[in-house]
C-alpha cells in the first residue's frame, strides 16, 4: 500500500512554481515543471507582465535561471517597462539569471525561396538557455512569426516541433498568445500546447476595468476553475483566490468594547470578538456611521490604531458630522491613531480596491479597518465580483487578526435580513438597524441579528442619537406591537392615564361603598330611633294598659270589698246567729 | 563531397577580388550544418551568383551549430537564410533559393536579366 502511494506521488506531477501571489494555490504548486503552458488574452491583459514575473520570481526565489524571447518589445523598452514593478532585470542579467532575447522579423525584408526550416530560432534559443544553464523559457508572443513569414504549412508544423523540443529540453515555458475571434489565440496556439492553458482577461463593466484569470485547462493535475481577479500593481502580478488563503485564522477570545455600552450589554455585557467581522446594515440614515465611528473613538481610546475607509464622504465632512453627536475623531487623526482613506468605489475597478486595501494594511499596520459602506461598489460591478471581493478582504482581514466593520446600505424594498453584497455568511456579529415608521414618525431601532459565539441580546432596542452620542433604549413592546418614539412615550401616557382611572375608579368605589355604608348606618339608625319611639310609645301604651288593668283590678278589688264587707257582714250574722 | 565543407573553417568564400566597392555584393548564408537544405541552398547561391554577379560578389557561410551567436546579429529564424549585406538595403532571403526567380527578386536582381 505505501509503496503504491510512493509510486503515486513519484508519478504525480511535478510543478514549477511561479512566486506569483495566489496562482500557486489555485493550481496547488504552480505550472507544470519542464512543460509548456499556454497563456493567452486580449492586448493589454498582462500575458508579458505574467511570463516577466514567472522568470524574476523563479530567478530570485528558486534559483531557476530563464530566457525571455521577445517578438514584440525590445530588450530596452523590456527592462524599462518592468522596472516600474520594481524588477531590476538589468541586474538579473548580469549574474546570469535572466537572458533576454528580442527576435525581429520584418516582413518586408523577407523573401521566400523553397524549402526552409527554423532551426535558427531553435539554436538561438537553444544558445540562450545553454548559456546561463535556463530552467523556465518565455516566447512572447510567437505568434508575432506568423506575420513574419508567410508559410504557414512550415511554421505550425515548426511550432509544434518547438515545443516538443522544449518538452525534451525539460524547461518550463510560457507560451503567449493573442486571444482570437473564436479561438483561445489567434493563430490556434492551443493545439500545440495542450498541457496547461491559462486565460487573462481584461474587461470593462460599468466604465470599470477588472482583470481576470482563469485556468481553462491543466493536464494531470487539480485548479481552480473560477475565474479570479487579480491585480497588478507596483509589487507586480497577484491572483488572490479565496480559497488560497482556506479557513485557518487564529482566533482570539479577547472582546473589546464597540463603545457603546449599551450595545456592550447586549452582547453579553463584554462587545465584539478580537478579530472578529462585523456588520451593520441598514437603510439610509439609520445610523450606521455614527456606530461605526464610536467604534473607533472606542479603540483610539484604548490606544488602538484604526483605519476608516470611507467611500462616501470625505474624513472631514465625516468628522463634523460626527461632533454633532459629540463624538470628536480629529484629536485621534492627529495622533495617529487613525487614518482615513477616502476613494470613490467607482475611482478604479475592485481589484485595484483590493490592492488598496491591502497596501493601506500593511503599511499602517492597523487593529480595526472600517469600511463605511462596502456596497456602493456594486455601482460599478456585478455582485459576484464584489462578494468575491469582499470575501478576499474579510480573510485577508482575519488572517491579519484585525477586526473589521462594515457598513452595508440596505435597500428599502429588499428583505432587511439579505445584505446586498452577499457577504452574510462571512460575518461574525451582524447588527441590523431598521427604521420603523410610525403614525407619521420615523425612528430607528436597532437589534443582534447573530453574533457567533456569544450570548447575544435578542431585544430590539430603540436607537437614539444624541448629542452625546448614541443612545439605546428598550422599547416599548406590548400587546399592541412594539413602539417607538413619541409612540412609545404616548403609549407609556396612555397607560399611565389608564393606570390613574383605574385607581380613581376603585377610590370612587370604595367611596360609594362607604357612603352605601353610611346610608345604610344612617337607615339603621332611622329605624333604630323609630323603632325605640314606637317601643317607648308601645311601653307606654302597654304601662297605661297595665295601669288600666290595674286601676280595673283594684276598683274591682274595692268593689269586691265594698261587697264582702257587706256579706261578711251577712255571713257574721249568721255565724253568730247559730 | 561538397563545395561547403572546405570552406566552413574559413566561412568567407571570394570567388575573385572586387573591383569596386560600390559594385561589391556580401552575402551571407545561414545554415545549421550539412543538412540537404543547407546543401541545396549553397550550390542554388553560387549558380546564381556565376551567373548574375560574376566577380563583384563575396559569399559568407555561417555555421550556427558552430556559432550559435552569430544568429542574433542577423535576426535569423529560418534556415537556410541568405543575407544581402551590401548592397543595402539589407534583405533577406530564406528557403533553399531553389526559386530562383524569387531569389532574382529578393536579391533586387530581377532588372539584370
Amino acid at each position: 500500500m505505501k509503496k503504491a502511494e510512493q509510486a503515486l506521488s513519484r508519478a504525480t506531477l511535478q510543478k514549477s512554481p511561479t512566486g506569483i501571489q495566489g496562482f500557486d494555490e489555485i493550481t496547488a504548486g504552480g505550472l507544470p515543471a519542464g512543460r509548456p503552458t499556454l497563456v493567452c488574452g486580449s492586448a493589454g491583459c498582462g500575458k508579458t507582465l505574467f511570463g516577466i514575473e514567472f522568470l524574476v520570481r523563479g530567478a530570485t526565489l528558486y534559483n531557476e535561471p530563464g530566457v525571455f524571447m521577445s517578438f514584440e518589445e525590445t530588450n530596452d523598452e523590456l527592462i524599462k517597462n518592468v522596472a516600474s514593478l520594481g524588477f531590476d532585470l538589468e541586474d538579473l542579467i548580469k549574474h546570469k539569471k535572466i537572458a533576454l532575447d528580442h527576435v525581429h522579423i520584418e516582413r518586408s525584408e523577407i523573401e521566400e525561396t523553397g524549402e526552409y526550416d527554423l532551426e535558427g530560432l531553435f539554436i538561438r534559443l537553444g544558445y540562450a538557455i545553454d548559456s546561463i544553464g535556463a530552467k523556465r523559457v518565455v516566447l512572447d508572443t510567437i505568434e508575432s512569426l506568423f506575420a513574419g513569414l508567410p508559410n504557414q504549412l512550415i511554421l505550425r508544423a515548426e511550432l509544434r516541433r518547438l515545443f516538443r523540443w522544449l518538452k525534451e529540453k525539460e524547461v518550463t515555458a510560457i507560451i503567449t498568445g493573442e486571444r482570437g475571434e473564436e479561438t483561445l489565440t489567434r493563430q490556434g496556439l492551443e493545439e500545440y500546447v495542450s498541457d496547461c492553458v491559462i486565460m487573462l482577461d481584461h474587461r470593462v463593466t460599468e466604465q470599470t476595468s477588472t482583470r481576470r484569470l482563469r485556468v481553462i485547462k491543466y493536464r494531470g493535475s487539480l485548479h481552480g476553475t473560477n475565474e479570479y481577479p487579480f491585480l497588478i500593481d507596483e509589487t507586480g502580478f497577484s491572483v488572490l483566490p479565496v480559497t488560497s488563503l482556506g479557513l485557518e485564522h487564529k482566533v482570539s477570545n479577547e472582546r473589546i468594547s464597540s463603545g457603546i455600552t449599551e450595545l456592550d450589554k447586549m452582547l453579553e455585557g463584554k462587545g465584539y470578538y478580537r478579530g472578529s467581522t462585523v456588520l451593520v446594515s441598514g437603510t439610509a440614515g439609520v445610523g450606521k456611521t455614527s456606530l461605526a465611528a464610536h467604534f473607533a473613538e472606542a479603540a483610539c481610546k484604548r490606544g488602538e490604531r484604526v483605519l476608516y475607509f470611507c467611500f462616501e464622504e470625505s474624513p472631514s465632512q465625516l468628522m463634523r458630522n460626527m461632533r454633532s453627536i459629540g463624538i470628536n475623531l480629529e484629536p485621534w487623526v492627529h495622533k495617529g491613531l487613525l487614518q482615513f482613506h477616502a476613494t470613490r468605489p467607482t475611482f478604479y475597478g475592485l481589484e485595484m480596491h483590493l490592492a488598496v486595501t491591502h497596501k493601506a494594511v500593511n503599511a499602517y499596520k492597523p487593529e480595526i479597518v472600517i469600511m463605511d459602506p462596502i456596497n456602493t461598489f456594486i455601482l460599478g460591478d456585478t455582485e459576484n465580483e464584489v462578494k468575491s471581493m469582499l470575501m478576499r478582504i474579510v480573510d485577508f482581514l482575519k488572517g491579519n487578526q484585525i477586526t473589521a466593520l462594515f457598513t452595508s446600505l440596505t435597500s428599502s424594498e429588499s428583505a432587511l435580513e439579505s445584505s446586498d453584497v452577499g457577504i452574510s455568511s462571512l460575518i461574525d456579529t451582524w447588527l441590523l438597524l431598521r427604521d420603523i415608521e410610525l403614525n407619521g414618525e420615523r425612528n430607528r431601532g436597532m437589534y443582534v441579528l447573530k453574533s457567533r459565539g456569544m450570548a447575544n441580546s435578542n431585544q430590539i432596542r430603540e436607537f437614539i442619537l444624541t448629542d452625546t452620542g448614541v443612545k439605546l433604549r428598550e422599547v416599548y413592546a406590548g400587546a399592541n406591537g412594539v413602539l417607538t418614539g413619541s409612540a412609545r412615550i404616548a403609549q407609556e401616557a396612555h397607560e399611565n392615564a389608564g393606570l390613574l382611572r383605574q385607581k380613581q375608579d376603585i377610590e370612587r368605589k370604595r367611596r360609594e361603598l362607604e357612603r352605601k355604608r353610611k346610608v345604610m348606618e344612617a337607615r339603621v339608625a332611622a329605624l333604630h330611633a323609630e323603632f325605640k319611639s314606637q317601643e317607648s310609645e308601645a311601653l307606654k301604651n302597654l304601662e297605661a294598659e297595665q295601669e288600666i288593668i290595674r286601676l280595673q283590678k283594684r276598683n274591682k278589688m274595692e268593689m269586691a270589698a265594698n261587697r264582702k264587707s257587706v256579706t261578711e257582714k251577712r255571713k257574721t250574722k249568721k255565724h253568730t246567729k247559730p | 563531397m561538397n563545395p561547403m565543407n572546405d570552406k566552413s573553417e574559413v566561412k568567407t568564400k571570394r570567388k575573385k577580388p572586387p573591383k569596386a566597392e560600390a559594385n561589391r555584393w556580401v552575402l551571407r548564408l545561414y545554415v545549421a550544418g550539412q543538412s540537404p537544405k543547407a546543401l541545396t541552398a549553397f550550390a542554388n547561391l553560387k549558380k546564381i551568383c556565376e551567373e548574375q554577379l560574376e566577380g563583384k560578389y563575396s559569399i559568407e557561410v555561417i555555421d550556427l551549430l558552430i556559432n550559435p551567436q552569430l544568429g542574433n546579429e542577423d535576426q535569423i529564424l529560418a534556415l537556410p537564410t541568405l543575407v544581402r549585406k551590401l548592397p543595402v538595403p539589407v534583405r533577406k532571403i530564406i528557403g533553399d533559393l531553389s526559386d530562383t526567380e524569387r531569389v532574382l527578386v529578393g536579391l533586387d536582381l530581377f532588372h539584370v536579366d
